[in-house]
């Protein structure tokens, strides 16, 4: 009796010490990653990366451009891929919850979640950039677009399912019709997940590299011309990143320093959304 | 059966009870999940401004019946319902039904609180506003529904509180309220006190009371003195069965059928 449980206490100390040791391992990679960051990138960040353009090698300049681009590419992504996603959700949650096609759709969509994003990339180089024979800032939104849909369209799907039957039925029994069921009951109950998953989405889009090299390109000068090539962060990383000037690799740290910020507080602001409504 | 003859027969009673007219008439009513029968056979009137239980064991078919009597179960794949529901002389089965008007017509009460994620006067002056209810009127009718359903003195002063807030009673008598206020015909009552404490049961059952002289109400019940206290017509049913139904006072102590004496007095179900 008592071997058995000094025997147990042992390997229950063992477990606890191994866990602790893993749990502690990843979070000091994260915290090294971040310092590692937040040094270089805080060093090389100032007012000029945010008003100036990106430079020739070894002269003065900023980001402003692929800031600038990054935000509008991101912004119609998320402009184009909400309403699919948000809608296609609501169909399999709600209109089609028992049709054949709402499993087609969630397979397919599981697919496309884990989709390399270089592959959605090279459809949209197909699909926009070979067609109209030309790289474009609209053709990198819409490859961004394809990885927000299924994003979205999990996260719906998901929480208007957390939001008990009851609750339909009883707004169905005050005879509203089923949109106005949904709108105001169903929506109202899983906005806040539903918002984390758009939140979820952009952050994943926000540091996207892979699906920008084929469609949006790059591009040194400041353009807010959605059909002509269009600079964007990640790739401006990539680029300066792999230079050998010094100012622009100072560059490539400040961008990298934003983009982590940027999700950091997306993450945040999605957390604060997410906990207000659980109050309430 | 002699027991549906007697009640039913209008010369029987004639001078002493005119049978009151039926809201609902349910004729050789079945219902089937998927392949399994639920229901066999119902044959059954719910009299105008009366109430009327249907008590039996779990399973039997009470709630199921009532989920057809505003088409709930067209929600749900695989669930299909045969013979005749009738409301003011149309069949409610038949396809062309229009269900959102059916169901402003026959209102449901559920066994769980389920208010709205919205405010106290949302909760009802939403479905009025819907109705197409004037906003002049709206606070007049927001008050009035509150008050049959014997709520309005507790939430008089925070009708802008979330309907969530409240206790479960409450919460359940808002959604009486919510019911009463668009002014159906019937109100469908599904086991609405059994999450519910006895003083909020109590609360409950004294809003039926008053709610019969404008609505007809269908009650199904597991608490047996429930339903004795609630009811003027009681229904038995077993196994997907009606088997006998009657004036509740005589349900409960001159029952025909042995099955329907054998659960009142507790020896099954």
């Amino acid at each position: 009796m008592s071997a058995s449980m000094t025997r147990r206490k042992a390997v229950n100390a063992v477990m606890m010490t191994l866990s602790t040791g893993a749990a502690v391992l990843g979070l000091v990679v994260l915290a090294l990653i971040l310092m590692h960051l937040l040094v270089r990138g805080a060093g090389a960040l100032n007012l000029a990366v945010f008003t100036q353009d990106t430079p020739s090698p070894n002269a003065a300049g900023g980001l402003r451009n692929a800031i600038v681009g990054s935000l509008m590419m991101s912004a119609i992504a998320v402009a184009i891929g909400t309403p699919i996603g948000i809608l296609a959700g609501t169909y399999m949650a709600e209109y089609g919850r028992f049709a054949k096609l709402s499993k087609v759709i969630r397979f397919v969509n599981d697919i496309l979640l884990s989709a390399p994003s270089i592959i959605v990339g090279l459809f949209v180089y197909q699909l926009l950039v070979v067609s109209f024979g030309h790289f474009s800032g609209l053709a990198g939104s819409v490859a961004l677009a394809i990885l927000v849909i299924p994003i979205v369209v999990r996260t719906t799907e998901d929480m208007l399912l957390l939001v008990p039957d009851q609750l339909r039925e009883a707004g169905l029994a005050m005879g509203w019709p089923r949109w106005i069921v949904i709108r105001q009951i169903a929506y109202k109950a899983a906005m806040s997940g539903i918002m984390t998953g758009v939140l979820l989405a952009v952050a994943r889009i926000s540091g996207e590299t892979a699906p920008l090299l084929f469609t949006a390109l790059s591009n040194n000068f400041f353009s807010l011309n959605m059909t002509q090539p269009m600079s964007s962060l990640p790739i401006t990383i990539f680029q300066f990143a792999l230079s050998p000037y010094q100012n622009w690799q100072d560059l490539a740290w400040a961008g990298a320093l934003l983009i982590t910020i940027a999700v950091l507080a997306l993450s945040i602001i999605a957390r604060l959304v997410t906990s207000r409504k659980e109050k309430s | 059966m002699d027991t549906e003859i007697r009640e039913r027969s209008p010369i029987s009673f004639q001078g002493i009870d005119p049978s009151p007219k039926a809201r609902i008439s349910i004729r050789n009513l079945e219902f089937f999940y998927g392949q399994t029968r639920a229901l066999k056979g119902i044959d059954l009137d719910l009299p105008e401004n009366q109430v009327t239980a249907f008590i039996g064991p779990s399973g039997c078919g009470k709630s199921t019946l009532l989920r057809i009597l505003n088409r709930m179960y067209d929600l749900y794949p695989n669930q299909r319902a045969t013979g005749e529901v009738l409301l003011d002389g149309q069949n409610i089965l038949e396809k062309g039904t229009d269900l959102n008007r059916l169901r402003t017509k026959v209102g449901m009460v559920f066994q769980k609180p389920t208010p709205f994620p919205m405010t106290i006067h949302e909760n009802i002056a939403f479905g009025l506003r819907l109705m197409g209810v004037a906003k002049s009127e709206m606070d007049g009718r927001v008050e009035a529904a509150l008050r049959g359903a014997a709520l309005w003195d507790e939430v008089k002063d925070k009708l802008t509180a979330s309907g969530q807030s409240l206790s479960g009673g409450q919460q359940q008598r808002l959604c009486i309220a919510r019911t009463i206020a668009v002014e159906p015909e019937v109100i469908l009552l599904d086991e609405p006190a059994s999450a519910l404490d006895p003083i909020s049961t109590g609360k409950i059952e004294e809003t039926i009371h008053q709610l019969k002289e404008q609505f007809t109400i269908a009650i199904v019940t597991h608490n047996m003195q429930q339903a004795s206290r609630v009811s003027d017509r009681t229904a038995f049913m077993y196994l997907g069965e009606l088997i006998e139904e009657g004036e509740t006072a005589q349900i409960f102590t001159r029952p025909r059928n042995e099955q329907t004496s054998d659960y009142i007095t507790g020896r099954f179900g």
